[in-house]
This record gives C-alpha cells, sequence and structure tokens, in this order.
C-alpha cells in the first residue's frame, strides 16, 4: 500500500488523476526538500499549495517538470506516464506548463514573438528553420493576447514590460503551449493589489480547461482562488481541503505562528 | 544586441534581407568592390594614381576572410550566447584542408621533384602519402573537406559539451583548450601536416598562378562573394523561428527548455554551422596569404577574433564583419609603423571599448543607430563625466 492509499487518499489508476506524485523523496547533502511527498491533482481542477519557506514547494515543481531528479518515489501523469525518467523539453511536450517565480520571459523578443515561440508544437530544429505561421496559429494568438490584456503591447519588447505584464506574458506562453496541467510559481509576487485580483480571475479562467496548480505565499490571493488547498511541510503534506479547514488547523497553526 | 527580429509581417520571400540596413550596405559595398577592385587593380594602368596595387588587393582580400570568421563568432555569440575562444581551429583546419590541396598541386615543382609526396615528407624520409591525405589532389574533395572536417570536429565537441549542458565560462575554457590541443597536435612532424613550417611554397590553385595578379583579384571576389553569401546565410537563419529560439536560449536557456526546445540541438546546429563558415574563411585565406602553419592555432587568435566582433558590436552580422576589417586594418598599419605597440593598442582598444562601446561600434556610434543610441552615448558620456568630478550634481 502506498502512502497515498494509506492516508485514504485517491489510488493513481483513477482516469481523472492528471498529476499524482508517490512517496517522492529528494535531498540536497542530507537537507531533505522532499521527504516522502504524495499527493495528487484531478483534471480540470485548480490547487494551491502553500507552506513556509523550505516547506519544497519549488523543489516539488523542479521535480514534476524534469529539473531534479528524486532520489525516491515516482511521479505520474495521467496515470501512467512516469516523469522521473524525463528531460525538461520532453516533459514541456507532454503538455506539462510551468512558470517561474520571478517573471521569465524573453526579454529582446516582442510580446507577440515570445507568444509565438510558446506555440504548441515544432520543436524540431529543422522545423523551426522553415517554420511559417499560419492563419489558425496567428488567430491563436491575438485570442491569448487578449485573454492576457497584453493586446496594445503586442509589439512592445518583453524587457519594457511592468512586473505584472511580464507575469502575465508568462502566463499566456503556458496556454500558448496548451498543456493539460500547468505549474504556476507565485503568480501574485511583487504584485499590486488590482493585478493581484486580475491575476486570480484568469487562473480561475484557465482552469477546467487546464489543470491549474498555483503556488502561493498569498493568504488574500488564495482566498480569491477559491480553490483546494495542499499545506507543505518540511517535506510532506501537513494538511489538505478548503481554505477554511486548514487555517483552523491544529497543527497548521502551530507551524505558521508557533515560531 | 536590441531586438532586431522582424516583424511578423515581413517574415516572407526576401524580407529578411531587405530590412536590415546595416547589412544592405555591407552586400552594396561588397558588390561595388567586387566590381571596382578587378577594373582599377588590372585595367588602370600603374602608372595612373588610381592604380589600385596587388598588394592592397591581397591586404583587403585577407581581411575580408576574417570579416567571415567574425561573422562565424557572431552567429553563435552575438544570437545564441556561445562564446567560442576556440574558433581559430575552425578556421585553421579550413586553411589546412586547402593547404593540402595545394601541396597535392605543387606535384613535381617541389624542391625534390617528388610528383606524389610533398616536400617535407620527402624530407622526412617518407615512402608513401599517408591515408588522410589521399583525395585531396582533387579540387573538389578539398573543397567539401574544407567545411567538413571543421564542421564535424563541431558536432563531435558540441554534441559532448551541449548534451552535459556545459555552457558559459566552462565552454570558452575547453574550446579554448581544444585549439590548444590541436596545436600541439599539428606541431608534430609525425601528424604529417608539416609540423611546424607547416604547409607553404604553394605554386597554383585551379591552374591559376598564385602569385598573378588576376588570381590576387579572382581570391578577393571569391572572398567578397563567401562574406556575403554567408550573411545572407546567417540572416536567412537568425530571421527564422529557429533564429528566434537561438536569441531565447541566449536570454534565458531554462524558460526554453520549459518550453520544450531541446536546447543542446539549437546550440548543436548553430555551432556546426558557425565552424564550417570559419573552415571556409580559413581555406580562402591560406592561398591569399600562402602559408598555413599551426601558429594559427594558438589561443591568442582565437581571443582575437572575439575582440573583433566586441569592438564591431555583436549581434548585428555586419557589426563583426567592420569590426574584424578595422581592427585588422589597426593592426596593419600599427605593426608597420610602431611593431611593438601593436598587443598594447590592441588590449586598450579592448578595454575601452568595452567601457564606452559595450554593445560595439554598430551598437553605440550614432550613424549606425540614429537617435535612440546617440542620445544613450551622449547621456553615458555626460553621466561618465559627472561621476569623474567628484559627484557634483
Amino acid at each position: 500500500m502506498t502512502p497515498a492509499e494509506a492516508a485514504g487518499q485517491m489510488p493513481d489508476q483513477s482516469p481523472d488523476t492528471i498529476l499524482y506524485l508517490d512517496g517522492v523523496t529528494v535531498s540536497f547533502d542530507g537537507f531533505m526538500a522532499l521527504n516522502n511527498l504524495s499527493l495528487y491533482v484531478l483534471a480540470g481542477e485548480l490547487r494551491a499549495i502553500i507552506g513556509p519557506n523550505g516547506a519544497g514547494k519549488t523543489t516539488m515543481m523542479d521535480v514534476v517538470t524534469g529539473k531534479t531528479r528524486p532520489d525516491r518515489g515516482k511521479v505520474l501523469f495521467n496515470g501512467i506516464t512516469d516523469l522521473t525518467r524525463m528531460d525538461e523539453a520532453r516533459i514541456a511536450n507532454l503538455g506539462i506548463g510551468r512558470k517561474f517565480q520571478k517573471p521569465t520571459v524573453f526579454e529582446h523578443h516582442t510580446v507577440f514573438d515570445n507568444l509565438e515561440l510558446a506555440l504548441a508544437g515544432g520543436r524540431d530544429v529543422f522545423q523551426s528553420l522553415l517554420f511559417k505561421l499560419s492563419g489558425a496559429q496567428s488567430d491563436r494568438i491575438d485570442e491569448v493576447m487578449e485573454i492576457i490584456a497584453l493586446e496594445e503591447a503586442r509589439f512592445a519588447e518583453a524587457g519594457s514590460l511592468s512586473h505584472g505584464q511580464k507575469q502575465w506574458l508568462e502566463i499566456g506562453m503556458l496556454l500558448m503551449q496548451e498543456p493539460d496541467l500547468l505549474l504556476v510559481d507565485e503568480p501574485a509576487a511583487g504584485m499590486t493589489d488590482a493585478e493581484t485580483e486580475q491575476t486570480a480571475i484568469l487562473l480561475k479562467r484557465i482552469a477546467g480547461d487546464h489543470s491549474v496548480v498555483v503556488v502561493e505565499h498569498d493568504m488574500e490571493f488564495v482566498r480569491a482562488l477559491d480553490c483546494r488547498v495542499t499545506v507543505l511541510h518540511e517535506g510532506r503534506v501537513l494538511a489538505e481541503g478548503s481554505l477554511e479547514k486548514v487555517q483552523n488547523d491544529e497543527t497548521v497553526i502551530e507551524v505558521y505562528l508557533g515560531r | 544586441m536590441a531586438s532586431n527580429m522582424l516583424a511578423p509581417e515581413n517574415r516572407s520571400g526576401f524580407a529578411f534581407l531587405l530590412t536590415d540596413t546595416g547589412g544592405k550596405v555591407m552586400l552594396a559595398i561588397l558588390l561595388f568592390a567586387v566590381i571596382i577592385v578587378p577594373v582599377f587593380n588590372l585595367w588602370v594602368p600603374e602608372t595612373s594614381p588610381f592604380h589600385l596595387s596587388t598588394f592592397f588587393v591581397g591586404l583587403f582580400g585577407k581581411y575580408l576572410t576574417f570579416a567571415l570568421l567574425a561573422l562565424s563568432v557572431d552567429l553563435i555569440w552575438g544570437y545564441c550566447g556561445i562564446l567560442s575562444l576556440g574558433h581559430g581551429a575552425f578556421f585553421a583546419l579550413g586553411g589546412y584542408a586547402m593547404g593540402m590541396h595545394m601541396m597535392r598541386e605543387i606535384g613535381t615543382r617541389g624542391v625534390y621533384g617528388n610528383a606524389l609526396l610533398p616536400d617535407f615528407m620527402v624530407f622526412l624520409n617518407w615512402k608513401e602519402l599517408p591515408w588522410y591525405w589521399l583525395g585531396f589532389d582533387h579540387f573538389w574533395f578539398a573543397a567539401i573537406m574544407v567545411f567538413l572536417v571543421p564542421g564535424a570536429l563541431a558536432f563531435l565537441f558540441g554534441w559532448l559539451a551541449f548534451r552535459s549542458r556545459v555552457t558559459g565560462v566552462y565552454l570558452s575554457i575547453i574550446t579554448q583548450a581544444m585549439t590548444f590541443a590541436l596545436m600541439l597536435a599539428f606541431f608534430r612532424n609525425d601528424m604529417g601536416f608539416g609540423g611546424n613550417n607547416g604547409l607553404t611554397d604553394f605554386k597554383d590553385l585551379l591552374g591559376f598562378n598564385l602569385q598573378t595578379d588576376g588570381t590576387r583579384v579572382g581570391l578577393f571576389i571569391a572572398s567578397a562573394v563567401a562574406l556575403g553569401l554567408a550573411y545572407v546565410l546567417c540572416r536567412y537563419i537568425i530571421s527564422s523561428r529557429l533564429g528566434r529560439v537561438l536569441v531565447a536560449v541566449r536570454d534565458a536557456e531554462s524558460r526554453t527548455r520549459f518550453l520544450g526546445y531541446r536546447v543542446e540541438y539549437y546550440q548543436l546546429f548553430v555551432f556546426t554551422i558557425s565552424a564550417m563558415l570559419a573552415g571556409i574563411a580559413g581555406a580562402l585565406y591560406v592561398p591569399q596569404v600562402g602559408i598555413i602553419n599551426p601558429s594559427e592555432f594558438t589561443p591568442a587568435n582565437s581571443i582575437e577574433i572575439v575582440i573583433w566582433v566586441a569592438i564591431g558590436g555583436r549581434g548585428s552580422l555586419y557589426g563583426a564583419a567592420l569590426g574584424a576589417v578595422l581592427v585588422n586594418y589597426a593592426k596593419s598599419y600599427f605593426t608597420g609603423a610602431l611593431p611593438e605597440l601593436w598587443l598594447f593598442a590592441l588590449g586598450a582598444l579592448f578595454i575601452l571599448s568595452t567601457i564606452f562601446l559595450p554593445k560595439g561600434i554598430v551598437g553605440t556610434l550614432p550613424a549606425f543607430n540614429a537617435g535612440a543610441g546617440a542620445r544613450a552615448f551622449a547621456a553615458r558620456i555626460i553621466g561618465r563625466v559627472r561621476q569623474n568630478l567628484g559627484g557634483a550634481p
């Protein structure tokens, strides 16, 4: 019996489980960044992951996207594909998109080119050399540009955008990839209140068609997302449920306020 | 290094060429030179003040091969962030391939009159031609080896390096080690490439005597055409989506990986193309200077190429070519007038250009970058002056 099953959670065979981490352990020179972590995310779900610094939130994303190989455990995508043996590019092409904590866009490219580069398909060197943008693809770029509210900045260099706009552009790039699962690391960090609010609306709009996992510190933002919350602590799941339930959990209160 | 990428509506047909003003100027100058040089060298009599000396033709022909070499370095450094400090090796390998063909062309006209073996092999008492010299009696074979050998080495080297994600300064150091290792190898007599002396005493190429003015002009034209075509190729590459991926790798490598691009394949592709262009440059250089020896592999040579590109301005292609010609013209002047000062001048040039022209000549000087560039340049100068005046507001 896996730890997840022991905890009464859903087994990996379920057809609507998009991401399933089973007993994942990562240690850096003896420091357990992830300690037998097990959790699952359903297809179409919006999930927030919170936790104090060093809880393993970013490491978890690194493991799922192939940046870090776990010492133990497996990571199943769509219930069958084990991601722990694949590299970043392969995982990205399977349909997992990632947004970094610090907005990472191509500063010397225009907004349009950033989105075009993220366009699904044609990742091969020679396909890229001979690539021609089709009408449908161009329409798709326009569509995403509207979702992230950057139509005005269409041909502006991404480096000239505001911090919040860069965050949205990066989310837009994820949408262009047409992923099944989006991992979003602290999207509201450094945003104004108005931007934060709009970002929550944006993410809720995206969820449903896609599964979205959001790592976040900002409690107001998590409240605005209005979704299931997982609390990580010292590399494992401490509590899970609605934000209400989690905030009233004794152990969570102790971890957040006890020191 | 501003984005000189094309707007999407300009991505068809020949727009990739027509939208680059600096590049168009360069192609126009090359075309002009190709027409004017033969006229003023071959048909204007030597007594006329308008006569262009063969020395001058040879000198600028050599500069054009350096410009091609600089272009190849700019393609990887300016657009993909790969700083190769060993590109001189690919240049030298292309040069050796052409040199080997010209050695075979000498035939019985060598000192020892041996139809099969070049002089240095007879001197070393070798009885037969080493297997790797076979085929070089054909020009077409040598012409293929000129880019195939540097390309194959770059592919192998790049495959090992990029797959292991060796980038940045570590890659620069191992490219430097590569050219140093090749230099040591080529110095050895038993390598069969003429050792210390290299390959020289060439007589002719494709039946044309290398000493005649006509051949000199022909090599000049070939160098100009090669530079023009290489520019078109590079411009085509960087204007494609592949080019945009290269810039993406340069600016945010891991972001590019998480978008699903296999960064190592892109680096490998452009590194190999670049090495091939460097090889072609070397092959055009050797018949114009009449010698190729292991000193072409010295690490300092490769570093000098990077300086040309830095001074000209990386990430614009034509800037690299301009930098190569200007620095080498200065070098010719200095080594004539004040030979012992050249290395100091080169060092000073590099330091000054890094401080005052961080984007190189074409990225900073007003003439190349009207408006914005001029203002930025003026602001920087004023800021620096203020700073030096002790922080007065």
